[in-house]
């Protein structure tokens, strides 16, 4: 099948559907793009079901070449993609020919960056998923992360006409970003004085920050639990270890485990928090969980509402 | 029984403080029920020792929904629902090549060697959870005499197959990977292949037994040394 050539794998690009669900019975985690807001605009742009293939691109270094002629765009982190050495407009999407190379640069504002083709990539599901997961070796091709010589298939599928994000949907992936937070799991282990310091206090990511987990550090905080039973973990749950200092666990999760939790971060959230670097900072806030039902559905009106703008 | 808010699309139900083979066939009866009652709004769901992870599709349902729908779905609940799980034997190759720490573990407890494989074989254990890596399965509880606490520093490569002991938890580790717990044989059996359907040979519920097995039957069932 027609499709790209992987010149340049870059560091870590791995493809992505919307994730792994009714799988954990076998633990299998849900994977899927850490910011599914950037992911979900590429699709959108280009027409795509909601559900296509995509790359996620983490930090850039990633040359491809064409060998069909396509529709593509490039939503996500900022960093200066090429087309034929031509800078190519991200959040747009543009034609390409069977022959042509196509960079994407490393990231200067945000860290993943999302390549959508027109119709998605064509991929196999494992588990009802094309969604890679390196521990597990599972999705994507053979589980592993883009290497040099792979080959992406793809259909030839051009657009009629370029589309445009809405300028008012644009990102800004260098604003503060206050995680919120739906209080759960043991909370009622952390004292309120525990819990005023949490949400009250300024935490930086640590340079141990992957796709299963953010490590985060600042005041350290305590719950009186000794010892629990490993649960179930779902999406941005914060475990705090005995230690005291955050983890938000993220797309690659392990799906249970025994840490203490003070309740989890909403998905429009870890988005954000996916885009940050070591060293920058979040706060957290908490809503409740009806607050973060209206937040969700408010996103979604917008989404469906905003249109891509012919350009 | 209670249940909690665990995120802004998944509650956690708590059905005991501790574990028991009761408990963990009320949580099978559990999952069972709410999928059948609400089978469309259920993303995923992750049953585990004394808990339920239900994770619901936010553009389906609503928290207010999901709360009230659960506790019906518990409600209904009675210990008879309780299913007792398949019955699987799992053969196991048990030796000084294939269980590097069953020295150890008969140390520990003040037995021999033989009366470690013997006490293993003994008992009907229960798949109390599934995590950690794909297939990796947590049966309890393994008698006193053999349970042995985690090794001080983990080995770097556990070989897929190998059967293991930490505290009073049992396991089959499904692929190759780092490990810290106490390794006592090999099985032959695949506990997790993604190729095979099922992918797994137990479920959460189900109830485990282990059958020795010698080096040339372990070779012939497809195992490696």
């Amino acid at each position: 099948m027609s499709g790209f050539s992987v010149t340049q794998p870059g560091l870590l690009s791995l493809l992505h559907d919307r994730g792994r669900y009714g799988a954990h019975k076998l633990g299998l985690t849900t994977g899927g793009p850490l910011d599914f807001v950037a992911f979900d605009w590429a699709n959108r742009l280009l027409g795509n079901d909601a559900n296509a293939t995509c790359l996620e691109v983490s930090f850039g270094g990633l040359v491809l070449q064409a060998e069909v002629d396509t529709s593509f765009v490039i939503t996500g982190a900022t960093a200066p993609c090429k087309l034929n050495g031509e800078p190519v407009q991200q959040w747009r999407t543009a034609d390409i020919r069977a022959g042509d190379r196509l960079e994407i640069g490393f990231a200067t504002c945000g860290t993943r960056v999302y390549l959508a083709v027109s119709g998605g990539f064509d991929i196999a599901p494992s588990f009802g998923s094309s969604s890679t997961v390196l521990r597990e070796k599972i999705g994507g091709l053979n589980g592993d992360k883009l290497q040099a010589g792979d080959h992406l298939p793809c259909a030839a599928q051009r657009l009629p006409g370029a589309y445009c994000l809405p300028e008012s949907e644009l990102p800004d992936y260098a604003a503060a970003v206050t995680l919120r937070v739906v209080p759960g799991y043991q909370q009622a282990a952390f004292s309120a004085t525990q819990q005023w310091r949490f949400f009250n206090s300024e935490y930086r990511l640590t340079d141990r920050c992957d796709r299963m987990g953010f490590r985060l550090e600042g005041e350290n905080v305590h719950s009186d639990i000794v010892g629990m039973l490993s649960e179930g973990i779902c999406l941005g749950a914060i475990q705090i270890p005995a230690d005291g200092q955050p983890i938000v666990l993220m797309n690659d999760r392990q799906t249970i485990g025994g840490y203490p939790k003070i309740g989890s971060v909403i998905a429009l959230d870890t988005s954000r928090l996916a885009q940050l670097s070591p060293g920058d900072s979040v706060r957290f806030e908490a809503i409740s969980i009806e607050q973060a039902h209206n937040i969700h559905t408010l996103a979604r009106a917008r989404f469906l509402r905003s249109e891509p703008q012919p350009c | 029984m209670k249940i909690e808010v665990a995120g802004q699309n998944a509650f956690i139900v708590y059905f005991a403080e501790q574990t028991s083979a009761a408990v963990s066939a009320r949580i099978q009866a559990a999952a069972d029920s709410i999928l059948a009652s609400m089978g469309g709004t259920i993303v995923d769901l992750v049953p585990s020792y004394a808990s339920l992870l239900v994770v619901f599709d936010l553009d389906r349902s609503d928290p207010f929904a999901v709360r009230r729908q659960l506790r019906a779905a518990l409600a209904n609940l009675s210990d008879t629902d309780a299913g007792a799980g398949e019955l699987v034997t799992l053969p196991v190759y048990y030796s000084h090549e294939s269980g590097p720490d069953l020295e150890v573990i008969a140390e520990r407890g003040g037995i021999s060697v033989e009366q470690v494989i013997e006490i293993h074989q003994q008992q009907e254990y229960r798949v109390y959870a599934i995590g950690f890596a794909p297939g990796f399965a947590y049966l309890g509880e393994v008698d006193e005499r053999i349970a042995a606490p985690r090794l001080a520093t983990p080995r770097q490569k556990v070989p897929r197959g190998a059967v293991a002991i930490a505290d009073r938890q049992t396991a089959v580790y499904p692929a190759v990977s780092p490990g810290g717990w106490n390794l006592i044989g090999l099985c032959p059996t695949r506990m997790f292949d993604p190729a095979a359907e099922p992918s797994m040979p137990v479920k959460v519920g189900d109830r485990v037994r282990f059958s020795a097995i010698d080096r040339e039957q372990f070779l012939a069932q497809g195992g490696e040394l």
